[in-house]
């Protein structure tokens, strides 16, 4: 078998692997990305939801105290996600946690962010939305707000919102290419330059090479598309520079696999595991009082009964990011659109909360059902335990696993959360016009779509497994760009920040690569430009 | 049934569901498979029933308890769903059954309640002590509980989703959780799209520190 080599190895094609990669071969580098999930694009995604259709791109992952979803596909949660592009607020990067001292590197702060921001606000590119963009289901948030004394914005999206048809469906990925996904930018500029992206391969592990000139040996697996616990092949790529982007949960399990053989890696690596924060609320809007008290109606003579129309987030307030407020205390609360397969997870004002007669009662008033989400301040608290056999969890059935994390929500990030359900309250409960309460966490403990913080950077190598190039401490040339590298929640959305964060390790990398002899331009465009 | 034995049967789940065991039960569980089909199926119904109630099917209808009227999971398809072959469960259910009645039974000789002979211990029960059972199930120190996570996630999806269908063909066919949702038609190719979606005009004031691409500051 003939040994196979790359100058720059990528394990993962979501925001951290796709930047990267594009950068690296626009440069003039061989890139080759491993990617775990299948390829699709926009005619494979479906308005369905049927088993068997979006599970094949987007997993949920159940560890012990918090549930991820996460994507599963080329492009991985870009796919998915629901395109909110938001920067985070200064005060993010100034948090000092629990352990009394800054957590992130002293060479990052929002400013130091903002150039980076800005590139990938005009790649994919992002639009700044206005009030005709916002849904009905943003409107009620918006409405309640100014009624309650609060501003409320329309949230910025990567969406081409010419294109958009407001179908809601953006978990199955975008049937009519509307939204800016890695699908549209970053991958196909770097696939251009002659990146190998090879979907369905799923690295297990990452060794020190014996060939000349090699780093790291990257063994994978290739999984069978119709069964992605089955495994129909396997093989090693030797590259000069390896960029592990794998997504929070899959990139520290691969790391902690190959321990042993890398001689040792950070004790960071699966520890500050954080969940941003992440709090998901249902309002069980009143029909008649959305009417008379936000005076709000619509071309059908209903009031509100917009719960599945438009796209997923239009709507947020800003009026709890206060910079001078002490920390677990600052959040922002967003309007957002889940499918009916949460459903489960609302609770009713009866008991039992979240099934039985008063929860299906409430079913049938879905339409009127208004779901939040509060990004919050929490502590870092999850930890990756015993590594699973291959991947980076068991799988348990099609986008479904069985996840190797443990979070116990402290003290502060409970008191995180209570602020955020009070806030909401005071807003969407105000003289009647809903009943608010978060989602049980009987079945699926916390829920968070924003895996964070597993291999984190910083200037600590106590507390952070990168340094703040993104490179693994004591690993020359193996760097970590996904979610996992991002030192703590951030209370907004964190797509824009994980990749402003990759395009700000892109310099690092090229220079790691330039060591071993790959030849690189720098002067690298925009994709597409 | 003894802590050993559920500890194996959750061992068996994970590892069957995971793919790394193809026969990862062992006969006997295989033989009461057939002997109790009926069993099994009555067991999971009255389960989902309790998760999602609805109307008794025919008068006499002891599995599902009457607690409404109008549709429930087990009018919504989610015994079907459970043992569909895009699920790797079917073969785990009447473990599964056994393990609910198993609990159904330490619960009955726990309150001195009489269950009859004739019926899976679990469906013996009334409705409100079926939901005072399950919502014990999911103690968060319970050591089923992944179990009774997985089944009530699938029992919702079989309702709210209808998971076993393509959504467009179930809504076709009325299905009764997509109907109780009043879940929106697509248009005529199938797909969706919401050309009024907006209440079009402005409705809050802007946070005064918002940056230029509509971010916090």
């Amino acid at each position: 078998m003939t040994v196979q080599t790359t100058d720059v190895l990528v394990i993962g094609s979501g925001f951290g692997g796709a930047i990267p990669a594009y950068y690296l071969a626009a440069g003039g580098a061989r890139v080759t990305v491993l990617e775990r999930g299948p390829r699709a694009a926009a005619a494979d995604f479906t308005h369905s939801m049927r088993l068997g259709t979006y599970n094949k791109i987007v997993d949920v992952i159940q560890g012990d105290g918090v549930s991820v979803v996460a994507g599963n596909c080329v492009g991985g949660g870009s796919v998915v996600y629901f395109a909110a592009s938001l920067r985070a607020p200064s005060f993010v990067f100034e948090r000092h946690g629990s352990l009394g001292r800054r957590l992130w590197p002293a060479a990052l702060t929002r400013a130091a962010l903002d150039p980076w921001y800005d590139r990938v606000e005009e790649a994919l590119p992002v639009t700044r939305t206005d009030w005709p963009d916002v849904s009905y289901a943003g409107g009620v948030l918006a409405a309640a707000c100014r009624r309650a004394g609060h501003t409320c914005n329309p949230v910025p999206v990567a969406v081409d919102t010419s294109a958009c048809t407001n179908c809601n469906w953006m978990l199955s990925g975008c049937r009519f290419d509307a939204k800016r996904s890695l699908l549209l930018n970053y991958l196909p500029a770097a696939e251009a330059h002659g990146a190998d992206i090879r979907p369905l391969h799923e690295v297990q592990t990452v060794t020190p090479s014996p060939l000349s000139g090699h780093r790291y040996a990257v063994g994978y697996t290739v999984l069978d598309p119709d069964d992605y616990s089955c495994t129909s092949e396997a093989g090693v790529i030797h590259a000069r520079v390896v960029v592990l982007a794998a997504g929070a949960v899959g990139t520290p399990v691969i790391l902690q696999r190959s321990a042993l053989l890398l001689g040792g890696i950070p004790a960071a690596v699966g520890r500050y595991f954080s969940g941003n924060g992440d709090r998901v609320s249902v309002a069980d809007i009143v029909e008649d009082k959305a009417r008379s008290l936000l005076g709000l109606s619509r071309p059908d003579g209903s009031a509100y009964q917009g719960l599945p129309v438009g796209r997923p987030i239009t709507a947020a307030t800003y009026d709890h990011l206060d910079p001078t407020a002490p920390e677990y205390s600052r959040f922002t609360l967003q309007q957002i659109y889940f499918p009916p397969l949460t459903n489960l997870l609302a609770q009713a004002a009866g008991s039992p909360a979240w099934f039985g007669v008063e929860k299906r009662n409430m079913r049938a008033r879905w339409r009127s059902w208004l779901t939040l989400l509060a990004m919050t301040e929490d502590d870092n608290e999850g930890t990756f335990g015993v590594v699973p056999l291959t991947g980076g969890f068991t799988r348990l059935a099609p986008g479904l696993g069985q996840g190797t994390m443990t979070y116990r929500p402290t003290s502060r990030t409970r008191r995180a959360w209570d602020r955020a359900d009070t806030a909401l309250r005071d807003i969407l409960e105000k003289d009647g016009l809903s009943r608010v309460r978060p989602w049980s966490e009987d079945v699926a403990d916390t829920v968070t779509a924003h895996p964070l913080g597993s291999a984190r950077i910083g200037d600590d190598p106590a507390t952070s497994a990168l340094t703040d190039g993104h490179e693994l401490r004591g690993h020359s040339g193996l760097f970590v760009t996904d979610g996992a590298a991002v030192p703590t929640s951030l209370t907004v959305n964190p797509s824009l920040t994980i990749a402003a964060l990759a395009e700000r390790a892109v310099a690092t990398i090229v220079t790691r690569a330039a060591d071993t002899g790959v030849a690189l331009r720098r002067d690298v465009p925009l994709p597409g430009r | 049934m003894t802590g050993p034995d559920r500890r194996a049967i959750l061992k068996a789940l994970v590892a069957t569901l995971a793919g790394l065991s193809a026969d990862g039960l062992d006969s006997p569980v295989a033989d009461a498979a057939d002997a109790s089909e009926s069993w099994t199926t009555q067991t999971l119904e009255a389960f989902a029933d309790t998760l999602i109630p609805g109307a008794r099917r025919f008068p006499g209808d002891v599995v599902v308890a009457g607690a409404v009227t109008g549709p429930g999971a087990v009018q919504a398809g989610a015994v079907g769903l459970l043992a569909s072959p895009e699920l790797p469960v079917a073969p785990l259910l009447p473990a599964i059954a056994a393990l609910l009645d198993a609990r159904a039974v330490a619960y009955a000789a726990l309150r001195l309640i009489w269950l009859p002979p004739t019926r899976p211990p679990f469906v013996g029960l009334s409705f409100s002590d079926r939901t005072a059972l399950v919502g014990g199930l999911f103690d968060p120190d319970d050591l089923d509980r992944p179990i009774w996570q997985v089944m009530s996630l699938l029992v919702g999806l079989a309702f709210d989703t209808a998971g076993q269908q393509d959504t467009v063909e179930a809504l076709g066919q009325g299905h009764p959780g997509l109907a109780w949702l009043r879940f929106p038609e697509p248009d005529p190719d199938g797909l969706w799209r919401f050309p009024d979606f907006s209440y079009g005009r402005p409705l809050a004031d802007l946070h005064p520190n918002t940056t230029a691409s509509g971010s916090p500051a």
